[in-house]
C-alpha cells in the first residue's frame, strides 16, 4: 500500500489539529506545575477539593479509592471490571485528569486560585 | 450460506483480536490508546463486502467481547467509537480518492474522537479534552499501522477466492 496525495493531506490535517488542540490547552495554562489542588467530581457534582501537599487516601462513594502521595494523584481502587483508571499514570500537573467512566468519577487537578474552590 | 459461514469466521477473528488487546489495557498511561486490531477486520470487510457486513461483524464482536470481558458501559462505549469510526470510513471510501490506509487512519482518529465526546457527556466534564491531542496522534498512528496491514491483506485475499 502506498499512501497517495489525499492520504498525506489527511495525515497532515490530523497532525495540525492535534498541534492546535495542544496549543490551546497550553495557552490555557494547563500542563503547568503550580499550586494545583485535586478536585473530585461524581456525576458532574463536586465531591471534594483536596490539597496536593498532604498525603492521604480518599474513599469516593464506596466505588473508588484514590491516593495523594508526594504531590501525585492516583486511582488505587475501582469496582468496575475494566480497571482502566487504575492503569492510568499518576497526575501531578494542572489539567491532568483521571476518569472512571463506569462510576462517573473524575479526578482532576485544577488551579488553586480558581474562584469556585474556596467553598469546598 | 457460504457468506454467513465466512462472516462467522471473521467475527471470530475480530473477537480474538479484541481479546488479545484487552490483555494490554492501557498504552502509555492514557486511556483509549490502543492498536485497534479489530479494525483490521472492519477495513477488510468494508473493501471486500460492504458497510453492512462490516457493521454486522463489528456489532457481533462488541457484544461478545462486552459480555465476556466488559460490562454494559463498555459495550455502549465501544459501540459509540465503532459507529463513529465506521461512518467516517464509509463516507471517505465513497468519496473515493483515499487508499485503504487513509480510510483506516480516518477511522482510527474518528473512533477516538467519538469516544472522547461520549466520555465528556457521560461525566459532564469538558476538561477531558485535555487528552484530545494525545488521542488524535494515537488514532493516527494506530490507524496508519492497521491501514498498512489491511492493505497487505487486501492484496492477498479476495472474496472471490472463498465465495
Amino acid at each position: 500500500m502506498k499512501p497517495n496525495r489525499k492520504d498525506i493531506s489527511l495525515i497532515c490535517g490530523v497532525l495540525l489539529a492535534a498541534a492546535l488542540c495542544w496549543l490551546i490547552s497550553f495557552g490555557k495554562g494547563l500542563g503547568s506545575y503550580g499550586e494545583g489542588v485535586l478536585q473530585i467530581t461524581v456525576d458532574g457534582e463536586v465531591f471534594g477539593t483536596y490539597s496536593l501537599s498532604k498525603d492521604r487516601i480518599i474513599a469516593i462513594e464506596g466505588t473508588n479509592i484514590c491516593q495523594i502521595k508526594d504531590q501525585k494523584v492516583k486511582m488505587t481502587k475501582a469496582d468496575c471490571p475494566d480497571q482502566l483508571c487504575i492503569h492510568q499514570w499518576t497526575i501531578t500537573r494542572e489539567g491532568g485528569v483521571i476518569v472512571c467512566l463506569p462510576n462517573q468519577v473524575v479526578l482532576e487537578i485544577i488551579s488553586a486560585d480558581a474562584p469556585d474552590t474556596i467553598a469546598y | 450460506m457460504r457468506k454467513t459461514a465466512y462472516l462467522g469466521l471473521f467475527s471470530a477473528a475480530a473477537i480474538l483480536f479484541g481479546y488479545v488487546e484487552s490483555l494490554f489495557p492501557v498504552f502509555l498511561g492514557i486511556p483509549g490508546i490502543k492498536l485497534g486490531l479489530a479494525n483490521l477486520v472492519t477495513v477488510f470487510l468494508l473493501y471486500q463486502f460492504s458497510w453492512k457486513e462490516a457493521a454486522l461483524v463489528s456489532l457481533v464482536r462488541i457484544f461478545v467481547t462486552g459480555f465476556l470481558f466488559g460490562n454494559l458501559f463498555s459495550i455502549l462505549f465501544s459501540l459509540a467509537g465503532a459507529a463513529f469510526s465506521l461512518a467516517v470510513m464509509v463516507f471517505l471510501k465513497k468519496k473515493g480518492d483515499f487508499s485503504p490506509g487513509g480510510v483506516s487512519v480516518a477511522g482510527g482518529v474518528a473512533h477516538n474522537v467519538g469516544q472522547i465526546l461520549v466520555a465528556v457527556f457521560a461525566v459532564e466534564n469538558i476538561n477531558l479534552f485535555y487528552y484530545l491531542p494525545f488521542l488524535l496522534i494515537a488514532g493516527l498512528a494506530a490507524g496508519f499501522l492497521m491501514g498498512i496491514l489491511a492493505g497487505e491483506v487486501l492484496k492477498r485475499i479476495n472474496r472471490k477466492d472463498f465465495l
